[in-house]
């Protein structure tokens, strides 16, 4: 038998070893500790020590990596559109219709690197549109910030910049009350878990589902052994959300399921309990906020005549008064963690109409409660772990080989591949340049001309998400080619039958698509390169450290991992790593020895970007690539510097966080709000309308209760679409990674549903909605509003209440039944159904999770 | 000796599907004779999850029991198979040999558990092999058990005197005991598959607040089957009982009028709000 290799890799679900025979990968297991890795902690709480399992947990997705790695929807050559001419006819109608052919490789790069060409030519800079889904695969080599980032900085280009999906409410509203720009609006978590071990009472868990969503990112189920050990200890754990979700199915204790959108109506009728009964931290409030008497008259209903008592809640958000009192008499009574969505931020319900008010609301209650003291705080059980955060290595935010500055907080990375000073910035990829909002996107191919506020992911200051942006910018053209990176926006982004449309009938004269597998907006373009995945080629990384904002991420996991991604086959078909594809495009262009440095290899970047971190003061490369891991250790004198605890005796910040600046903060005391306090008057948003702007759904007072713009109160609408739809992160897959591609998962029950020969998507609906249209465990449905239509496998369930349906999102692929874009998909892309509006009319965020459908049975037309 | 023994824990499992994808990772295309002829790339499942919901809405459970072969000490498909075609090693693992058992479609009705596939295009019938291979190799894990994030799935290599010990100790059990089949892997809270629930959300009219503390009996025949008191939230669940109808459930607290009501519980009840009134 041929002999097996073990070697390294590293997924966004979690760190892994590949068993490689004759070429092949014969299994990927978790990364095994061996005992020459430093110690694992522990934590001394309530006269027990606790100790993680000394071992790597993988997301359901890198289990079933293999199978992505070996799809059959792999692309294994460059391909043409067939109808597809560069020089003649292009029949751009006929995308998403007409078939491929293979071609060879010097033929798509010279079709490629000619349009590039022609349209800086014809227009301009800035003439390419390009947008990669929101992660790309592992490795800070390969991420789509280093060598995607290097090669458009290069040629050029206008970024379909991200908006924060999956935090919006936290960026647009949360960051007015608390600051926290430099995290995007979501709170630092430093030794939270040591102090929730040893101090806190009760958990609420709210919008939370951290078994399902990769502990809240990246880091697979490393926090459930936690979860465990605070139920041991006899600490309560209360969810709320309108699914009975996979970590209540665990951990229990109550359940409340508010209506969609109607969180903060909840959430002001706890305020107004503790009010009445005098149960909050007067002292704290006093002291530590701004602006809590104008906003306590609007929750006693002072100041508009409306007391946001628990009865008034119990009519819009269908939960009994008297459980909203009893959950706010044990919430006052203990000390309570917030786990406001799965990462402590994040969260389905800030990913609503009433998003950014929620965020708002979890901050409120925090405060009354004290938040920062201790074991009270805003933490979902998946960060804070004890973590070394003075050992440096950077994440993908740090920009990789690209030195782009716009990756956020690249602050240490590139002066250190580069003393010298590394690539020129674009000023296109800029305030300065021309960018599109993700959410505009298919507009932009239409060449309409845009207007909205904020820059994608606003973190170099709170004012920045109120900085005017104009498509085209002015003295720009309108683009005149799309380069996609991977397939996702039809399952992804909102209302995407916009996204088909704008393909066929849309104006962009090219498109090509670099991604690994045929799926999704792959089957768009004109000519599509085929990549390979990081299991074909080198890179590094550390397991779920994004840097920048979100900086000390890797203290989710229970051992902190850098991990030499290690090529284990060659890359499958004639597939390329990105790398290597830019390569090759940019020596057609004349910059190849810029965009490689000199003829760079992907082994020779992995060790420079070994050499400028902080690991040879701890391995030797040779050791590093031997073993092909460092497990950074924690000292054990570690100074505890528990996340919030300075704010809430008025200390100078001790965390080792990297913001506030110095400019944004008074003697480094202070939240970053003007006042240096939480803002019930939020003095930024103050500041925005004296500036001029309106925008009645963010105002300055808040939280304030606004009935979503398409929820239970939309009358009319909801008549014609009487289903309040919850469209959360998928559970067995991670965006589109590991979704679809014929992959294992298709196999997963609760993931898919096989009905003939096709592997529907689900919708989970309640008994009584069930039996009131006929549907059956299983049925084919369609679920349908104005903005198009889905067909699903229907699974019946209590996990939702009656007038509530539940559908995950981010399908990777998209399959209609007739013309693309108007008609109905089977692929699962639900998110054709959620609406385009912004959370706000200046908030440049999604808010899919606001939304009214119907259900019907669907037969397939035979 | 060592014997091969499975303990699955129906409280810890969320049916995350580690183990399914592991158990698809290590056999999908791969042959490990002479114990396993590759698995399909979809369709079977050598550990098959299942999944029940309990009581209604807002009071429920959901519950999930991972079906592997259970290595039968006295395994119904080994006697239907021709000799030598299915066997049992002496660590307890019951092998279907995908040689000698070829073109056998009639193995897969021989097991009661439904645990037994056909691969149509290698004509054979397959299904877990406990990771005999692995074994053999000498690994402390299954697949399945090595990325079980929550601990529901312990593989033990442990005598039989040694595992008897654990099975008094955890309380575990046979997934469907009366076929008497012996099997080696058992459950641990199987009451959570097999047995009902009856819960309410209980209030006193009068105050309009949660009613902790009240308790609910449920009777059958005359007999307390079991008996609980509401949380602060006013919710009770009990728990363990036998599914079946005829159950008399009583629900009191001092100074409020019983409530009572006979309620079939051949599935978990939710009994909903329940309003008790001033005596």
């Amino acid at each position: 038998m041929a002999e097996v290799v073990r070697l390294t890799n590293l997924t966004t679900g979690g760190p892994v070893h590949v068993e490689v025979q004759n070429g092949k990968i014969l299994r990927i297991v978790p990364l095994e500790l061996d005992e020459s890795d430093g110690p694992s902690w522990t934590i001394e709480a309530r006269g027990r020590a606790f100790t993680p399992p000394r071992r790597t947990t993988l997301s359901p997705f890198t289990v079933a990596h293999k199978s992505t790695i070996y799809s059959p929807k792999r692309i294994l050559t460059p391909l043409k559109r067939v109808d597809f001419d560069p020089k003649g006819e292009r029949n751009i109608r006929s995308r998403g219709v007409s078939g491929y052919e293979p071609i060879s490789w010097d033929e798509a790069l010279d079709i490629v690197a000619d349009e590039i060409v022609r349209a800086h030519r014809e227009l301009g800079p800035a003439a390419i549109l390009t947008s990669p889904g929101s992660h790309h695969l592992w490795g800070i080599l390969g991420y789509r910030t280093s060598a995607y980032y290097r090669f458009m900085n290069l040629v050029g280009f206008t970024y379909g910049e991200h908006n924060p999906d999956s935090w919006e409410g936290w960026h647009w509203g949360g960051m007015h009350m608390w600051g926290f720009s430099h995290r995007l609006g979501i709170p630092e978590q430093y030794d939270l878990l040591e102090d929730g071990l040893q101090n806190t009472e009760m958990i609420v868990f709210w919008s939370a589902d951290p078994e399902c969503t990769g502990g809240g990112i990246y880091t697979a189920f490393e926090s459930t052994p936690r979860r465990y050990w605070f139920k041991e200890l006899g600490v309560k754990m209360v969810f709320i959300d309108p699914y009975f979700n996979h970590t209540a199915g665990l951990f229990s204790d109550k359940w409340f399921a508010p209506r969609l959108g109607t969180d903060v109506a909840f959430g002001l009728a706890i305020a107004y309990t503790w009010l009445t009964e005098g149960t909050y931290d007067k002292a704290y409030v006093a002291s530590r906020t701004l602006g809590f008497d104008e906003w306590k008259d609007y929750v006693l209903g002072v100041s508009d005549g409306l007391p946001k008592t628990p009865q008034w809640a119990e009519d819009e958000c269908g939960v009994p008064a008297r459980e909203i009192r009893a959950l706010a008499r044990e919430w006052a009574a203990k000390k309570t963690m917030l786990a406001a969505g799965g990462k402590g931020g994040f969260g389905g319900a800030c990913r609503s109409a009433t998003g950014n008010e929620w965020a708002r609301t979890m901050i409120a209650l925090s405060a009354m409660q004290g938040l920062g003291k201790p074991g009270r705080n805003i933490w979902s059980t998946t960060q804070g772990a004890p973590c070394d955060a003075t050992f440096w290595f950077p994440g993908y935010n740090e920009g990789g080989i690209s030195s782009d500055s716009n990756t956020l907080n690249g602050f240490r990375l590139a002066s250190r591949l580069w003393p010298d000073g590394g690539l020129p910035g674009n000023p296109q990829h800029s305030t300065e340049g021309q960018t599109v909002s993700r959410l505009l996107i298919p507009e932009a191919m239409m060449h309409e001309r845009l207007k909205w506020r904020g820059k994608g992911f606003c973190g170099s200051s709170i004012e920045s998400q109120f900085q005017k942006y104009e498509y085209p910018a002015p003295g720009y053209s309108h683009v005149g080619m799309y380069y996609k990176y991977g397939g996702s926006f039809i399952g992804t982004m909102t209302e995407t039958n916009r996204y088909v449309r704008a393909y066929r009938e849309g104006k962009i004269p090219f498109v090509v698509n670099q991604s690994i597998w045929f799926e999704g907006e792959a089957r768009f373009a004109d000519i599509i390169l085929p990549a390979c995945t990081n299991f074909e080629r080198w890179d590094i990384g550390e397991w779920a450290c994004p840097t920048g904002a979100g900086a000390s991420a890797s203290d989710a996991c229970n051992h902190r991992l850098i991990v030499l991604q290690k090529k284990c086959i060659e890359p499958l078909g004639e597939s390329k790593s990105d790398y290597e594809i830019f390569s090759l495009l940019a020596g057609r262009l004349g910059i190849g020895d810029i965009y490689t440095e000199g003829g760079h290899t992907e082994l020779q970047w992995v060790k420079r970007l070994f050499h400028a971190s902080d690991l040879p003061t701890r391995i030797s490369w040779e050791a590093f690539e031997k073993k092909g891991y460092y497990m950074v250790p924690v000292p054990p004198d570690r100074k505890r510097t528990p996340a919030l605890r300075w704010f809430a005796e008025d200390r100078e910040r001790d965390t080792p966080d990297l913001g506030p600046k110095p400019w944004e903060a008074v003697g480094l005391k202070g939240l970053q709000t003007a006042s240096g306090k939480i803002e019930f008057v939020a003095s930024s948003l103050q500041r925005f309308e004296q500036s001029g702007a309106e925008d009645p759904e963010r105002p300055a007072m808040g939280p304030q209760y606004m009935p979503s713009w398409e929820g239970h109160r939309t009358e009319e609408l909801v008549t014609k679409y009487p289903l309040q739809l919850v469209t959360p992160h998928p559970r067995f897959s991670f965006h589109t990674m590991g979704e679809g591609k014929g992959s294992w998962s298709d196999d997963i029950k609760d993931h898919r549903m096989l009905v003939g020969d096709h592997h529907y998507w689900i919708l989970r609906l309640n008994t009584r909605d069930a039996e009131a249209r006929d549907i059956q465990q299983g049925d084919l449905i369609r679920a349908f509003n104005d903005r198009g239509e889905v067909i699903l496998a229907a699974q019946i369930t209590e996990r939702v209440f009656p007038g509530t349906v539940h559908c995950y999102e981010s399908v990777a692929d998209y399959i209609p039944l007739g013309e693309p874009g108007h008609s109905p998909d089977t692929a699962g892309c639900i998110n054709i159904l959620t609406p385009k509006r912004f959370v706000t009319p200046t908030s440049t965020g999604m808010a899919p999770n606001s939304c009214l459908i119907q259900v019907e049975k669907w037969e397939e037309p035979s | 000796m060592k014997k091969w023994n499975l303990v699955i824990d129906l409280a810890r499992c969320h049916d995350c599907n580690d183990c399914f994808l592991a158990d698809k990772d290590e056999f999908v295309g791969n042959d490990f004779l002479p114990y396993s002829a590759a698995q399909p790339w979809s369709g079977q499942r050598w550990i098959d999850i299942q999944r029940k919901e309990r009581g209604q809405h807002p009071i429920i459970q959901v519950c999930y029991l991972p079906k592997p072969c259970m290595h039968c000490d006295d395994p119904p498909c080994m006697k239907k198979a021709p000799r030598g075609a299915i066997y049992k090693r002496e660590d307890g693992l019951v092998i279907i040999d995908p040689v000698k058992a070829k073109g056998r479609p009639e193995l897969v009705d021989a097991c009661p558990y439904g645990a037994v596939w056909w691969n149509e295009e290698a004509q054979v019938a397959q299904k877990c092999t406990g990771c005999a291979h692995l074994i053999d190799a000498g690994w402390t894990e299954t697949r399945c058990s090595q990325v079980c994030p929550t601990g529901a799935i312990k593989f033990y290599l442990a005598s039989d005197e040694e595992m008897a010990e654990i099975v008094a100790a955890e309380g575990l059990e046979a997934y469907k005991s009366e076929l008497g089949t012996k099997p080696r892997v058992l459950y641990k809270n199987l009451y959570r598959w097999e047995s009902v629930f009856v819960a309410a959300s209980v209030a006193c009219k009068d105050t309009d607040e949660c009613a902790e503390g009240a308790v609910l009996s449920a009777i059958r025949g005359g007999i307390k089957a079991g008996e609980g008191a509401a949380n602060n939230y006013g919710e009770v669940v009990v728990d363990r009982l036998t599914p079946g109808d005829g159950y008399e459930v009583t629900i009191t607290m001092d100074g409020y009028k019983p409530f009572t009501a006979v309620v079939n519980l051949d599935e978990s009840l939710n009994l909903g709000l329940v309003l008790l009134e001033k005596v």
